[in-house]
């Protein structure tokens, strides 16, 4: 669906993207990354609203650089900040917009009613756009990025802002084109939780690079062992014994008290754990395999871990 | 039993226009949404009474043998151009200082943009919002006062005779509405309050016109005209009339500035214009 050939995107002389190639397989990827990480300059040198200093583009089988309008054509977008047709009612702003995608005047304000009361706008559609709370407004956004029934969904940080229901309610939307309508779509988050219910695959930004990709089930099985462990010193402390394990290769993060989240390379698994324990004469009071989570794989990528 | 319909998102079939148009949209749009406001309507409804007044002294010039002194020159022409300038001051500043500033306020560019539309195009589209609106207030009385003229007379005497009329006013029309409706736009995208834009676009006027004032207050010179945006475009459309004028300043170098202000105007629209805004 999409792809980078080493892009580079520079804002004078800040680079923010640095030599990026990466693929965006059909159905929903998220764009995972903090904030600064490169995504929404992606999506908009995606859009062609940017051009890179180096590297090539392609969205739909078009390249960015030579057919930006067909791509557009075939591409919603829903930009990060707060964003709308001013002065226009929500279903006047939604024709309007299906309108500017080619769609036929009648045409597109019959989509702009089907697609307000998808997003959950029904009831309010004929309100002004400017008087809507933070979580229609992005709804709002989301209509304006369907009306001309893209292919491909550009989804900047579609939370922001939202309450937990509406959060939930967006997600659901997002899962539901995603899965069920037949609309691949990239999500831009910083929220993991966002980019885990919706998505099948990740790509995780950080300082203008891609840190790592794949299936989100696949990024979440390490090459290794992930345990929650507890110990007993004879002096009470553990940071000699932490700095043992990390010595073998082990990483080794706390976790709530005194349990530590150990990550064991390769396929030594406990039987290297408790090798060390004993040659540091150290007792394992809890020791517990434990399931890595996208926070693990995110944190792992962008080197927090 | 009644069928039950599905609210849920369906897939589009229909047919989808060739990008290229997407600036009658804004433009249809545009106008539609001021033709909606009363005041706006009042206000054109305002700027077409100085033809009636010409249209009442061209019936008279016509039909009364007394009024006969007020029979229609080339002059009265272009006379009635320049009065209307004030209003279109006043539509300029009404319809098109929030062209631009009131989609910077409402972020609304990257949606413009991200549809199948060039920056050209959107600009295209707001530029004709507000040039045909001040064509409707320039170009269309004048024209229609000219087929007054002829269905008053009787006759095609007067046309006849004055053959560059209608040109002329074509001409100078679209000159004027270029240079207001560019320079307009420009200003528009320099800010997200339509206020200000309307503010700087008076004071571009005003502060030109008042320097020019200033300086021929104490050199009695009026080769200084070149100086205010007004004269410019009076001293031009004196050229275009082919009638004298009061400023000594040479025609060419008049619309040589004007061209220079379109063309600055369109430098500010390309960098302003942008899906997304660098702060570098």
């Amino acid at each position: 669906m999409v792809s980078l050939d080493r892009v580079t995107v520079a804002y004078g002389a800040q680079t923010a993207l640095r030599d990026v190639s990466v693929t965006f397989a059909a159905g929903a990827v998220g764009l995972l990354g903090p904030n600064g990480a490169g995504k929404s300059t992606m999506l908009k040198a995606l859009l062609g609203f940017i051009v890179p200093a180096s590297g090539r583009m392609q969205v739909l089988g078009r390249d960015v650089a030579v057919s930006p309008l067909d791509i557009r054509a075939r591409v919603g977008y829903m930009p990060e900040s707060d964003a709308h047709i001013p002065g226009m009612n929500a279903v006047s702003c939604v024709a309007y917009c299906g309108a500017l995608a080619g769609l036929p005047r009648a045409d597109a304000m019959q989509r702009a009613h089907e697609v307000l009361f998808y997003v959950g706008l029904g009831e309010a559609r004929y309100r002004h756009v400017e008087t809507f709370s933070t979580g229609m407004k992005q709804r709002v956004k989301l209509a304006q990025a369907l009306v001309h029934d893209p292919d491909l969904l550009f989804l900047d940080e579609p939370t922001n802002g939202m309450d937990p229901k509406g959060r939930d309610e967006m997600l659901e939307l997002v899962r539901d084109l995603a899965h069920d309508k037949g609309v691949s779509l990239i999500l831009s988050s910083h929220l993991l939780p966002d980019v885990e219910h919706t998505c099948d695959r990740v790509v995780v930004m950080d300082k203008g690079r891609v840190a790592a990709q794949g299936g989100v089930e696949a990024l979440k099985q390490p090459h290794g062992q992930l345990y929650e462990l507890r110990v007993k010193t004879p002096s009470g402390a553990t940071a000699f014994f932490v700095d043992r394990l990390r010595g073998a290769g082990i990483e080794c993060h706390e976790a709530d008290q005194d349990v530590m989240r150990v990550f064991v390379p390769g396929d030594g698994g406990a039987r290297q754990l408790f090798a060390l324990a004993a040659a540091a004469g150290v007792q394992v009071r809890h020791l517990r395999p434990s399931v890595p989570t996208l926070e693990d794989v995110f944190a792992t990528a962008v080197g927090e871990r | 039993m009644s069928p039950i319909h599905n609210q849920g998102y369906r897939r589009y079939v229909g047919e989808r226009a060739a990008s290229g148009r997407a600036w009658m949209v804004i433009a249809s749009s545009g106008l539609r949404s001021l033709f909606g406001r009363r005041v706006f309507l009042g206000l054109l409804l305002v700027s077409w009474f100085p033809f009636f007044v010409r249209a009442v002294q061209i019936y008279a010039a016509a039909n009364v043998p007394q009024a006969s002194f007020l029979a229609p020159t080339p002059a009265m022409f272009r006379q009635f151009l320049g009065q209307q300038d004030v209003f279109v001051f006043f539509v300029a500043v009404y319809a098109g200082a929030g062209l631009i500033a009131n989609d910077r306020r409402a972020n609304a560019l990257p949606i413009y943009l991200s549809k199948p539309l060039t920056r050209a195009e959107y600009v295209l589209g707001k530029l004709v919002i507000l040039a045909a609106l001040l064509l409707g207030i320039t170009w269309l009385p004048a024209i229609v006062l000219l087929a007054v003229q002829i269905a008053f007379a009787g006759n095609l005497t007067f046309f006849r005779e004055n053959l560059f009329l209608w040109p002329a006013i074509t001409l100078f029309s679209l000159v004027e509405v270029l240079v207001v409706s560019a320079s307009m736009l420009a200003l528009s995208s320099l800010s997200n309050s339509s206020r200000f834009v309307g503010i700087l676009y008076a004071g571009l006027l005003f502060f030109t016109s008042a320097v020019y004032g200033v300086i021929f207050a104490t050199t009695r010179n009026t080769r200084f005209s070149v100086l205010s945006f007004q004269a410019n475009l009076e001293r031009l459309g004196d050229a275009i009339f082919r009638q004298p004028s009061k400023y000594a300043s040479p025609w060419p170098l008049s619309l040589l500035i004007l061209v220079a202000l379109v063309a600055a105007s369109t430098w500010v629209l390309e960098r302003r214009i942008r899906g997304v805004e660098v702060v570098a």
